[in-house]
């Protein structure tokens, strides 16, 4: 399996420059001065755009600018980015465990009820639980994150909001952002350190269940409107691929041989069942950050998301170009463990 | 040339029997006997009329009226199939029809009233007048993506499918590279440099589409070139052009057209999303993205009344909900009867 890991890995610089290449020649559709000011960091700056295109030679052909490009990135410098007012590797750093913190909550429903339904759809094909399968993953499908989550926002924060609020001492409160406003001052104070940057497991390590709770508080609405909408898909693609399963002719041998009922399905046909579902992961985790972005931007959840969508509002290119490349470069290592988690679940497959 | 004569003959004195045929054929018959894709059909036809006839289905506003020269006293006419003003609605729409008139200048949202049936946004834009107009914008933008994608598709997969090699190589890596962004994202990046309108966003979504497609036609090409038609046709003496246009691709593009056209949801999808996020039409444009944005900052009611703006939400949402539902419908159903495996 290693030298196949070894050879995936060498799609990732094929992916960096690609990706690269590609940005850097669309930015040559903007005029010097217009990514010239990309590059401003304060008024006076701005105001001398002429110096700045001397000094990156933002005039240069295509090539000697994507170079100079690569050279700082060598150096870690990927530029700097308006809408935060620093580095963009500052920015992106601060703001990756925020959103892989939202991803790594709604993946664990995602799976997991994407899978049990799936299977207890097709092991009662037809019956109550079949139907409502179906109907969920419809549903679901058809929902669009932006739709959704502001529906949500709507009922739970706004509609119901009043009544959470006095319900059990503010117990199951949900509001947008990432913690409270008053546990949001305290963190500034500075007596919270921060280990991981993921605020669950930062709260727990620092023995503040008060602050764990308020941030699960936060992540319910973001993670529901995520889930909901990705699970369908699993559910579907597992639902009938394990009909499919369950028709052949192994697992009629292994009825035959006398096994249990439920060894026969678990062992002998999920297991089976499960690899087209891996084959969609792919595309779920993709599908997944384009939701990341827009569940962010609604729930006002300071992550890589919302950042890079007020970027490209803002026209802040070096942060829009940033956000590009730091994700394909996730999507393309994740999409290397989904292939790699192929072979723990399906043995045929060699990797040579 | 006798041949051709006489088909077109046949063609003439039985005009019924092709469209019966494929009326009764297996795959529509397998298709109709499915509810959930009759539904779905019935959902995207419903569409398809809402957007042919917007004009008629909403009042024009100010400056629509003038430009279809239309006065307070004449403003039926639009409805009159025997005015011209009626034909000239329908099909050669000014552009200021795709600006949603605004009852007030408010900017509190207005609830449903006689003037606005489904309420204001914030600005008093006409939510009614905003979804009925923004379907004719969800179409055009539908069609123009997959219309450019599939053309760019077409050739890319065609190129790398029939010379293979290295051309086939580096046009596939470069597809994966593509492909290794997620599309949202990739358009946000092009939409960034391009400049936000809504031209920009489908050309966006143009360029992040068809690498999908391409993909596609270069596997189905892969398979017919194999075949022994070709064979036959190059041992008749024919080079690559005419083998490539008239031999393989008329055989391996049945299905890609079949699974573009279906994109035509998720594409309206992707556009809402990227007006949404305040990228894609310039505001007051009638566009279901936009629409729903408008209620991020009402999601709140004002103390006492927390469901007090709940139209604002509701109707784009519902809308968007039952287009992509409509889509997704009709497009499950149409890869079930294609699925060599079902039949």
């Amino acid at each position: 399996m290693l030298p196949f890991i070894i050879r995936r890995l060498f799609f990732l610089p094929v992916v960096f420059f690609g990706v690269t290449i590609i940005i850097v020649l669309l930015m040559q559709l903007l005029t010097p001065y217009q990514r010239a000011a990309a590059f401003a960091r304060s008024e006076q700056q701005a105001r001398n755009l002429d110096a700045i295109i001397q000094q990156y030679g933002l005039d240069d052909p295509w090539y000697m600018q994507y170079g100079r490009w690569l050279g700082q990135v060598a150096q870690g410098n990927l530029g700097y980015s308006r809408v935060t007012a620093e580095p963009v590797l500052t920015t992106i750093r601060k703001r990756f465990p925020p959103t892989l913190e939202l991803a790594l909550f709604a993946i664990i429903p995602v799976i997991g009820a994407g899978i049990w339904f799936g299977t207890a759809a097709a092991l009662n094909r037809d019956k109550f639980i079949d139907q409502l399968t179906r109907v969920l993953s419809i549903v679901g499908w058809s929902l669009p994150t932006f739709v959704f989550g502001i529906w949500l926002l709507v009922i739970f924060y706004g509609g119901l909001g009043e009544f959470l609020k006095d319900f059990a001492g503010g117990l199951f409160r949900v509001e947008p952002g990432r913690l409270s406003t008053p546990y949001i001052i305290e963190l500034a104070s500075g007596n919270f350190r921060s280990y991981t940057g993921l605020m669950t497991i930062d709260a727990l390590l620092n023995g503040r269940l008060d602050i764990f709770w308020n941030a699960i508080l936060h992540l319910i609405l973001p993670v529901t409107t995520l889930a909901v909408v990705a699970s369908a898909q699993i559910m579907r693609v597992m639902r009938s691929s394990l009909l499919d399963t369950l028709s052949q002719d192994y697992v009629r041998t292994a009825r035959a041989k006398g096994l249990e009922e439920s060894v026969v399905n678990i062992k002998h046909a999920r297991r089976n069942a499960l690899i087209p579902v891996l084959t969609l992961a792919g595309f779920v985790l993709t599908g997944l950050i384009s939701g990341v972005v827009i569940t962010e931007t609604i729930f006002n959840y300071p992550g890589l998301g919302q950042w890079a969508a007020s970027a490209a509002v803002q026209l802040d290119y070096a942060a829009v170009l940033g956000f590009a490349v730091f994700l394909s470069m996730v999507v393309v290592i994740a999409n290397l463990l989904v292939d790699v988690m192929y072979g723990i679940i399906d043995p045929r497959i060699r990797y040579d | 040339m006798d041949a051709t004569k006489n088909l077109e003959l046949e063609k003439k004195e039985r005009p019924e029997p092709a469209l019966r045929r494929w009326w009764t054929s297996k795959t529509m018959k397998r298709f109709r006997r499915n509810p959930l894709a009759i539904t779905g059909a019935l959902m995207v036809i419903g569409f398809v009329f809402i957007a042919i006839f917007a004009p008629l289905l909403t009042t024009p506003g100010r400056s629509c009226a003038r430009d279809l020269g239309l006065s307070r006293a004449t403003m039926q006419d639009v409805r009159n199939p025997l005015k011209p003003v009626f034909w000239r609605s329908l099909v050669l729409t000014p552009q200021s029809c795709y600006t949603i008139p605004r009852t007030t200048f408010s900017p509190i949202p207005q609830p449903p009233s006689d003037q606005a049936v489904l309420g204001t946004t914030s600005g008093g834009y006409d939510i009614y007048y905003g979804l009925i107009w923004g379907t004719r914008t969800a179409f055009l933008i539908g069609i123009f993506v997959v219309g450019v994608g599939l053309t760019v598709g077409v050739i890319m997969g065609s190129i790398s499918g029939y010379f293979g090699g290295r051309v086939d190589m580096v046009l596939m890596r470069f597809t994966d590279v593509v492909m290794s962004v997620p599309g949202l994202v990739l358009a946000m990046v092009i939409i960034t440099v391009l400049g936000q309108s809504i031209f920009n966003v489908m050309i966006a979504i143009s360029l992040v589409a068809w690498p999908n497609y391409a993909r596609v036609l270069r596997g189905d090409i892969l398979r017919v070139k194999e075949q022994e038609y070709v064979a036959g046709a190059r041992a008749l003496g024919a080079r690559g052009a005419r083998v490539i246009f008239k031999h393989v691709i008329p055989n391996a593009i049945g299905p890609l057209v079949i699974i573009a056209s279906l994109d035509i949801g998720s594409v309206v999808l992707t556009a809402a999303a990227l007006s949404f996020l305040g990228l894609g039409a310039p505001l007051g444009y009638a566009d279901w993205g936009q629409m729903i944005s408008f209620a991020r900052n009402w999601i709140l009611g004002p103390p006492g009344n927390p469901w007090a703006y709940w139209y604002v939400s509701f109707w784009p949402g519902l809308i968007i909900v039952l287009f992509v539902l409509g889509w997704n419908l009709l497009g499950d159903a149409f890869r079930d009867v294609l699925d060599p495996r079902s039949q």
